[in-house]
């Protein structure tokens, strides 16, 4: 089809398909992020003041270490927790696989919100684990509004891009591989460790990036599972918006926010290419 | 046989409780022979070879490798080399990494291993690739590392499952040889597994021939090729002609053959007068007769093939069709169309049980 149109017959064509959507992203994501980009270094007044005061200040060094420790965190916890689970999927019989996999993408299909407040249901000072808890005797800690609920609710809410990841390399792996690595004498830890870890390492690298930049961006989870004495990024933007109506400075962390997620794509791009991110 | 070294007894393997792939299957190996798997495609082979390894278990049966049963020891227990089709080298490893592997797994030092390694890819011819990744090498440089890997820890049995399949048929007789010269020299215990006849000629010890999920035959070559157990034998191994034979004289070796005529086969003193039976003629037991032959008959040939050293004839004897083979120069004179006379040997024949009715 497309051999019959000239050229530049067929790239304006092109062009035209998707000229509605670039036109869309320009109107509703760059200019205002050109503008949040402007307002960065404009309200209240011109100048870098914003950068300095975020590159100087304990709080806002405190909000941006803290972010980066709890995406790593997640990340992690999403490797751990997912890696079992991809790879039982992926050596799982075709139905079983078809199952688990429903499973694992249900929470897509779950809204976010739902999802966070379920946690806010199942943590809660009366809710099921503060039962067990009591159950067995013990006075169950305050697990609400800590970095651990909302480190909780964030892997559980990530873990299937990381599972997603996973399984698309592992289910690659030639199943003669791990057989022929158990005849050559490698026990099933050394098969893991030995065969299918290394080639399972890109979709490793591709799930912990994906995870940690999403992590980096969360905004409702943290604020309503978090504790308020370790904020992220994105909630603290909303509460200097909202509460303060500091645009200028809110800005300047979107920015700063943007710039480092930038920067962990950047890394991976260099490394392996933008375009095996998703697979 | 001397003392067996690997024996499969009564072992069975069903994959979905229901069908059986595997039904009792019963094999001695002595140690260091070379034992040739050969049968269709779904007959079971790579079933059998996969219980041997212990990456399936088995249903019923046992396994035993120099009297000690396996069937329950793990596979990275079992000590056991394998060549895959697909080769399943170790992409991310070079070739001496990948023949290093079993090495490590065996706690053997560093430098130690690399020596033996070395040693080993050399002995297959492939020193000079040592430092290559799997996807820098050809397919026949891929399977000789695999080869390589199998054997560089002296394991107690070599399995190999096609490992030829894949390659063009210059590459895999030269392989061919290859193989069996480094099995001899190791003096490996080797089940080689194909669904070539002529590679299982050309290569065994003794051949088992597998369908249906149940052996055959088990025996040396020539054994199979001239006294196959039953018909599926004679016409999986080798060209034949079958033909439907009512003995006469069973204790003097005489018979009768539809379109052919009264016909003279080996004694058969365990059959009766009036018994029948399939005859098996392989195409290369006829000859042109000179003078009052024995066992001569008329046939129409429909076609020759000629292959230069050789040429076979298409035709038919009365209402039975006969593939001849003859010497090529032998063969020059014969047209299509004509009619020429053909012999053979009482001693070229083999009596097969009766074909069932189908
Ligand atoms: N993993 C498996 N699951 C279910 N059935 C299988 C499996 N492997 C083989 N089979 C079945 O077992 C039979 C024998 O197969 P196989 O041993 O692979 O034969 P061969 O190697 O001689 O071609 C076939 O009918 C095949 O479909
Ligand atoms: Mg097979």
């Amino acid at each position: 089809m497309s051999k019959s149109l000239a050229p530049a017959q067929s790239s304006l064509r092109s062009w035209l398909l998707v000229a509605p959507l670039l036109v869309f992203l320009t109107a509703f994501f760059l200019v205002p992020l050109a503008q949040v980009a402007v307002m960065s270094v404009s309200d209240p007044e011109w100048g870098l003041g914003h950068y300095v005061d975020i590159a100087t200040d304990g709080f806002h060094l405190r909000v941006l270490g803290d972010t980066f420790l709890t995406a790593l965190i997640v990340s992690l916890c999403c490797l751990l927790l997912g890696f079992p689970l991809a790879y039982a999927m992926a050596a799982a019989p075709p139905g079983l696989a078809a199952a688990m996999m429903v499973v694992v993408t249900m929470s897509f299909w779950t809204s976010f919100l739902v999802r966070t407040y379920a946690w806010m249901v199942l943590l809660g000072s009366r809710g099921p684990v503060a039962h067990l808890f009591s159950w067995f005797g013990f006075t169950a800690p305050e697990l609400l509004f800590t970095r651990f609920s909302s480190t909780v609710a964030m892997t559980h809410i990530l873990l299937p891009y990381m599972v997603l990841s996973l399984y698309g390399v592992l289910k690659r792996i030639e199943p003669s591989l791990p057989r022929s690595a158990a005849s050559l004498g490698a026990p099933p830890s050394f098969v893991i460790r030995h065969v299918v870890l290394p080639l399972a390492a890109p979709g490793i690298v591709n799930g912990l990036t994906l995870v940690f930049v999403l992590c980096l961006g969360f905004y409702v989870t943290p604020i309503l599972l978090g504790s308020p004495r370790e904020q992220m990024v994105a909630g603290v933007i909303g509460q200097q918006v909202e509460e303060f109506l500091a645009f200028g400075e809110a800005s300047a962390m979107a920015v700063v926010l943007l710039a480092s997620t930038l920067v962990v794509l950047g890394l991976y791009h260099r490394r392996f290419g933008l375009d095996r991110l998703w697979g | 046989m001397t003392k067996p070294y690997l024996e499969l007894e009564n072992l069975a393997k069903s994959y979905d409780g229901r069908t059986h792939a595997l039904h009792s299957v019963n094999l001695s190996v002595a140690k260091g022979e070379f034992i040739t798997f050969l049968g269709p495609s779904g007959s079971g082979k790579t079933t059998t070879l996969m219980l041997i390894a212990g990456f399936e278990a088995a249903s019923e049966g046992e396994i035993r490798v120099n009297g000690a049963s396996i069937t329950r020891v793990p596979p990275h227990r079992r000590d056991i080399g394998i060549v895959f089709q697909n080769y399943a080298l170790f992409p991310h490893r070079t070739a001496l990494g990948n023949v290093m592997f079993p090495l490590q797994m065996r706690k053997m030092p560093k430098a130690m291993a690399a020596e033996k390694a070395r040693a080993m890819l050399d002995l297959v011819g492939l020193a000079r690739f040592a430092e290559r990744h799997p996807r820098e090498m050809s397919g026949g440089q891929q399977q000789r590392v695999a080869l390589a890997r199998a054997l560089v820890f002296d394991p107690a049995l070599l399995l190999l499952d096609e490992p030829l399949g894949a390659l063009d048929k210059n590459l895999r007789e030269g392989l061919q040889i290859e193989i069996k010269r480094i099995q001899r020299g190791l003096g490996v215990t080797t089940i080689f597994v194909t669904h070539d006849q002529s590679e299982a000629m050309a290569m065994s010890d003794r051949i088992v021939v597998f369908e249906g999920g149940r052996i055959q035959q088990a025996g040396a070559p020539l054994e199979v090729y001239n006294r196959p157990a039953n018909e599926f034998v004679a016409r999986f191994v080798g060209d034949s002609n079958l033909l439907p034979i009512r003995l006469t004289d069973p204790a003097a070796g005489l018979g009768e053959v539809a379109g052919i005529g009264p016909v003279r086969v080996p004694a058969q003193p365990g059959r009766q007068a009036g018994d029948r039976a399939t005859l098996l003629l392989r195409p290369e037991a006829f000859g042109l007769p000179n003078g009052e032959a024995i066992n001569a008959f008329r046939m129409r040939v429909g076609a020759v093939v000629h292959f230069g050293d050789s040429a076979l004839l298409i035709g038919r004897a009365g209402e039975t069709d006969v593939r001849a083979r003859l010497p090529g120069l032998a063969a020059q004179g014969i047209a299509e169309g004509t009619e020429i006379s053909l012999s053979w040997s009482p001693v070229s024949a083999h009596l097969l049980p009766a074909a069932k009715e189908s």
